[in-house]
C-alpha cells in the first residue's frame, strides 16, 4: 500500500510583484487581480509540495495535491504535478468571496479530504502570502480530529508515525505524533525543486479532477461566513528620506556615519 | 441561545508569572470592558497559576478562571488546549482576545474551530462599531501591503493581537478581583503530540528582540562571506545581527536571523539595512524600529519610503569608510 499524502496548495497574487502595481478596489472591498502580473502558487505551499516528494524519494507514495479557489490558472495550479506529484483535485467555485475567512475554507477543505478519505499524511504551507492568517491548515486538523505539528523544516516518517524538526526561539524542537496527521511546512525546509521536463510532459497529459463546493458534503451552515471584511485600504507610506551624497560612495558612507552620530543615533 | 457577555483574555506563563503579551492582551481588554460594560476575565491554565493570577489582577482583569495541574506545563502542548477551550466554553464571553505568540498562533485558530467562531488574526487596533455593537479589528494583509478591517460574525468574537502593539496598564496592587482556579481531571492521552529532543542550535548571542540596534543584510550583499562586514559593525556597535528571508532561504545565514512577517518582530532604535529592497514581509518585521537608515543600491527600493536616512549605492564602497568613521567616532 503506497503512503498516501495530500498537500493543499493556493494559488495567489504574487507577492514579489512590484509594490506600485498593488492596488485595492475599495468599492468591492478586495485585491485587485494585477492584469500583467501572473498568478503564483503560494510560496510555502511549495515547500509543503516539496516535503511530500522528498518522502516519495524515500518510500513509495502517492501523493494528490488539493486547492480551493475561485479560477485557477493551469499551468500555474499544474506545477505540483510537473514537480513529481501524481493528482490534482481541484474544487473552484466563483462565488467563493475572498478567503479571508479561514474557518469557511477549512470546512471546504476538511471536506475535500474526507471525499477524497482521510490519507496517511497531510501537507501545508504554514500560511498564504495574501491573507496571511496561518489559520486554514490548523482548522483542518480539527475538523478532521488529527494531531497538528506545525512550521517543519524536517520531516521523516516512521513506523506510523512521523518525526518533525522545527525551529523555535529555544532550539530545534523534534517532535513526534501518530500518523495519520497533518503537518504545516515552513521555508527552513529549504528551496523546492524546480519541474523537470518528464514532469512537465506527464503533467500537461493529466486532467485535474475538479469539484464545485456543492459537490462536497458541507452543511449549509458551515458555509456561512465567520469573518466580513468591513474596510480594505493602501497605508500612505512615509517617504521622508533624507538621502546621504557625497564626491563618492565611500564619502557617503563617511557623511553618514557623521550623520547618525549627529543626530545622536549612536 | 445563551447569552454571551465578558470580554475573555487567553493568558500565557512562563516560569510561573504572567508573560508581558499577557499584560498587553489585559490592557487592551480593560478599554474594550470600560466601554462595554463588561467584566474582564483571563484565563490561565498551568502547573502553578498563583502568582500569575494574583498579578493578572493587578494588571488589569476583574477575574480570574484558572486550571492548575501539573500536566499542564508544557504551553504547545494538546492538554494546554484542552483546558483553555474548556474555559472559554464555561465562561461563554461575547470576545476572547489571544496574543500572536508562537504558542498562540497555534491554540487560537484551534480554540476557533472548536468553538465554530472566526478568528481576526495579528491585530493592531480594536474598536467597537457604536452602530453594530461589535468588535471591529484592524489588521495588516498581503504582508503589510494593505490593511483590512474586519468583523466577526458568531460570538464569541475572536481576536488575536499583535506582540508590543499595546502597553500594559501600571501594576496596581490595590486592585482587587475573583481569582476562581479548578484543577479539572485531564485525560494524558490527549497529548499525542510529543516532545522528543531539543537540539541546541548555534549560539543566538544577544536576542534581536532586546537589541537597541540592529544591522541586517538582504539579497543586495550578494553572498554569505558579505555578511563579515556587517558583523564588524555589529561588533562596534553592540548591535543585533539580522537578515532578510531571501538569504535564510539561500543558506547564507541560519533562520533565527530572520526578520520579517514569518521570521523575528523588532523594534530597536536604530535599524540599519543593508541590500534589503524593503519588501512588505520584511518591515512587517522591522516597523516598529524608531529610525531606520538604509544602503541599497536602487534607489527606487521601498526601504527608502521607509527610511529617515539612505545611501545610494555599492554597500561594499560605502561600508568601509562607514565604519571606520566610526570606529574614530566612538573611541
Amino acid at each position: 500500500m503506497p503512503f498516501r499524502i495530500i498537500v493543499l496548495v493556493k494559488q495567489v497574487i504574487d507577492p514579489e510583484m512590484p509594490i506600485s502595481a498593488f492596488q485595492v478596489d475599495e468599492g468591492l472591498q478586495d485585491v485587485v487581480t494585477p492584469p500583467h502580473v501572473p498568478p503564483v502558487l503560494n510560496g510555502f505551499d511549495e515547500n509543503a509540495v516539496e516535503a511530500a516528494l522528498r518522502i516519495k524519494d524515500r518510500q513509495e507514495a502517492e501523493i494528490t495535491v488539493v486547492s480551493l479557489g475561485q479560477s485557477f490558472a493551469l499551468d500555474v495550479i499544474k506545477k505540483p504535478l510537473s514537480m513529481g506529484c501524481d493528482n490534482l483535485v481541484l474544487v473552484e467555485d466563483p462565488s467563493l468571496s475572498n478567503t479571508i475567512d479561514s474557518t469557511l475554507t477549512a470546512s471546504l477543505l476538511a471536506s475535500t479530504v474526507r471525499k477524497l478519505g482521510i490519507p496517511d499524511l497531510i501537507l501545508c504551507g504554514r500560511q498564504a502570502s495574501d491573507w496571511d492568517n496561518a489559520q486554514v491548515p490548523l482548522m483542518i486538523a480539527e475538523f478532521l480530529n488529527l494531531p497538528c505539528i506545525t512550521v517543519a523544516k524536517h520531516l521523516e516518517v516512521a513506523e506510523n508515525l512521523i518525526v518533525v524538526q522545527k525551529h523555535t526561539p529555544e532550539g530545534t524542537y523534534v517532535l513526534e505524533c501518530p500518523l495519520p496527521a497533518l503537518v504545516t511546512v515552513s521555508n527552513e525546509l529549504g528551496q523546492p525543486r524546480y519541474p523537470t521536463l518528464r514532469g512537465i510532459m506527464a503533467a500537461t497529459r493529466k486532467q485535474p479532477t475538479t469539484w464545485m463546493t456543492n459537490d462536497l458534503d458541507v452543511a449549509s451552515s458551515d458555509l456561512e461566513p465567520r469573518l466580513k471584511i468591513t474596510d480594505l485600504y493602501v497605508p500612505s507610506t512615509g517617504g521622508d528620506c533624507q538621502f546621504i551624497t557625497g564626491e563618492n560612495e565611500a564619502e557617503a558612507g563617511r557623511l553618514l556615519a557623521l550623520k547618525l552620530r549627529e543626530a545622536k543615533l549612536l | 441561545m445563551s447569552h454571551h457577555t465578558g470580554i475573555l483574555v487567553l493568558g500565557e506563563i512562563h516560569e510561573n508569572s504572567l508573560t508581558t503579551p499577557s499584560k498587553e492582551l489585559l490592557a487592551a481588554g480593560r478599554g474594550l470592558a470600560d466601554g462595554l460594560g463588561y467584566l474582564l476575565s483571563i484565563g490561565i491554565v498551568g502547573r502553578d497559576v498563583k502568582q500569575a493570577s494574583q498579578d493578572a489582577i493587578c494588571y488589569g482583569a476583574d477575574q480570574v478562571l484558572a486550571i492548575e495541574n501539573p500536566a499542564l506545563e508544557n504551553p504547545q502542548a494538546d492538554l494546554q488546549l484542552e483546558a483553555l477551550t474548556r474555559i472559554c466554553q464555561r465562561s461563554n464571553p461575547d470576545i476572547i482576545l489571544l496574543a500572536r505568540t508562537t504558542a498562540g498562533r497555534d491554540l487560537g485558530p484551534r480554540i476557533a474551530a472548536r468553538l465554530n467562531v472566526g478568528l481576526a488574526q495579528d491585530c493592531l487596533h480594536l474598536r467597537i462599531d457604536p452602530a453594530l455593537k461589535r468588535l471591529i479589528a484592524r489588521r495588516p494583509v498581503y504582508g503589510g501591503n494593505a490593511i483590512a478591517e474586519v468583523t466577526c460574525t458568531q460570538t464569541p468574537q475572536m481576536v488575536s493581537i499583535r506582540p508590543k502593539v499595546y502597553e500594559p496598564l501600571e501594576y496596581d496592587p490595590s486592585r482587587t478581583g475573583e481569582i476562581l482556579t479548578d484543577s479539572v481531571d485531564l485525560d494524558p492521552s490527549i497529548d499525542v503530540v510529543k516532545l522528543v529532543e531539543v537540539i541546541q542550535d548555534e549560539k543566538e548571542g544577544a536576542r534581536l528582540e532586546d537589541s537597541r540596534v540592529v544591522i541586517a543584510g538582504g539579497r543586495g550583499l550578494g553572498s554569505s562571506e558579505s555578511f563579515k562586514h556587517l558583523e564588524i559593525i555589529a561588533q562596534l556597535l553592540t548591535a543585533g545581527l539580522g537578515a532578510s528571508r531571501a538569504v535564510v532561504d539561500a543558506g547564507w545565514v541560519p533562520p533565527h536571523m530572520q526578520i520579517g512577517l514569518t521570521g523575528k518582530t523588532i523594534s530597536p532604535d536604530l535599524y540599519i539595512a543593508v541590500g534589503i529592497s524593503g519588501a512588505s514581509q520584511h518591515m512587517a518585521g522591522c516597523s516598529g524600529a524608531k529610525t531606520i537608515v538604509a544602503i541599497n543600491k536602487d534607489q527606487n527600493a521601498n526601504i527608502f519610503n521607509e527610511s529617515l536616512y539612505g545611501v545610494v549605492g555599492d554597500w561594499e564602497k560605502i561600508l568601509p569608510s562607514f565604519t571606520e568613521t566610526l570606529r574614530e567616532l566612538l573611541e
